[in-house]
């Protein structure tokens, strides 16, 4: 341990908040990615089950009643 | 190895890889990140000239190595597109791009707060700084471009060649701290020599690095994946993917 007290840990003789604020942007914005990634990539697996589901038709969709979904319409801008 | 190639390029077959090597990547990133930050925030021994404020070159300079090693691997892929038409490639520009900005910022303002106890100042236009804020320019430029051309093809192509054309910023970087005076310190790590810190300090550097190396792995994989879903939506392998996964 390169500190004689956690006191001086977090005080790091006056470089204190120049490190923790590093550290503290650091983990949240790598921890951000990370979740925003994670729910991108659920959001988009949850789409392409109901797309499949929706065109199964009589298959697993018909034993509950589908829920109301909006649809993405693509528009073109050209 | 055409063959090869053209497994390598399948959307398919990368998704299967992808799925099983993340979890390994994941425990990696996150075990030598830990080892690495704690070693360095609380163990290594403080710097004769600068104090612990140099404790932040533990997630400094991975930042910066990893802004610019993500563009050399996207300018890489680039090259792949323009070329081979490999649609991973496209899919891998487009998955990390974003990943590359988190990490130049990340590295500029690490960079700036350190720079205000270690220099008095937290930004001067010197060309190491110069040079980092242009990386980040090109890769908002690359998402930007993406973004506004609406066939995808288009699309990939001109990031590609947007891409292409900044790589002549990165020898900039690289060489930016030997070709001008600048504020900026020299390499901490160079390939022909053994590093000027002690081995205390350097070790839970590299493990930092290394550790970021496979976090942005498993990032890419599970962009990469999104986006691959995306494209392939009506596909009859995702139809099967995402039906199994919910009967299981």
């Amino acid at each position: 341990m390169a500190f004689d007290s956690f006191t001086a840990f977090i005080a790091m003789e006056g470089h204190g908040p120049y490190v923790w604020t590093c550290y503290g942007v650091f983990f949240l914005l790598v921890a951000a990615m990370m979740v925003w990634s994670w729910r991108r990539h659920q959001a988009e697996l949850k789409s392409c089950r109901r797309v499949h589901e929706a065109a199964d038709g009589s298959g697993r969709g018909s034993a509950q009643p589908t829920p109301a979904t909006f649809t993405r319409v693509k528009v073109s801008q050209d | 190895m055409w063959q090869i190639f053209h497994k390598l390029g399948s959307p398919k077959w990368f998704f299967g890889i992808a799925t099983r090597l993340m979890p390994w990547l994941l425990a990696g990133a996150l075990a030598l990140l830990a080892v690495g930050l704690v070693w360095g925030l609380a163990f290594a021994p403080k710097d004769y000239l600068q104090g612990n404020s140099y404790r932040i070159i533990f997630i400094h300079v991975p930042s910066a190595f990893l802004a610019q090693s993500v563009y050399i691997m996207m300018a890489s892929a680039a090259v792949v597109t323009l070329v081979w038409r490999m649609k991973l490639a496209d899919v891998f520009v487009k998955a990390v791009a974003p990943v590359g900005l988190v990490l130049t910022f990340l590295a500029l303002f690490t960079g700036a707060v350190w720079g205000k106890p270690t220099w008095g100042t937290w930004w001067i236009w010197d060309a190491r700084l110069t040079s980092m804020l242009i990386l980040l320019f090109l890769y908002g430029g690359a998402i930007a471009l993406d973004r506004a051309i609406n066939d995808e093809k288009s699309a990939a192509r001109a990031v590609a060649v947007l891409v292409l054309v900044g790589v002549v910023n990165i020898p900039i970087i690289k060489y930016s701290v030997e070709w001008w005076n600048t504020l900026h310190q020299p390499a901490t790590f160079k390939l022909t020599e053994k590093p000027s810190m002690p081995a205390e300090m350097w070790v839970p550097l590299l493990l930092s690095v290394l550790g970021l190396y496979l976090m942005f792995g498993w990032l890419a994989c599970l962009r990469m994946q999104t986006e691959i879903l995306v494209r392939e939506q009506r596909t009859r392998w995702v139809k099967e993917h995402v039906l199994a996964r919910r009967a299981g």
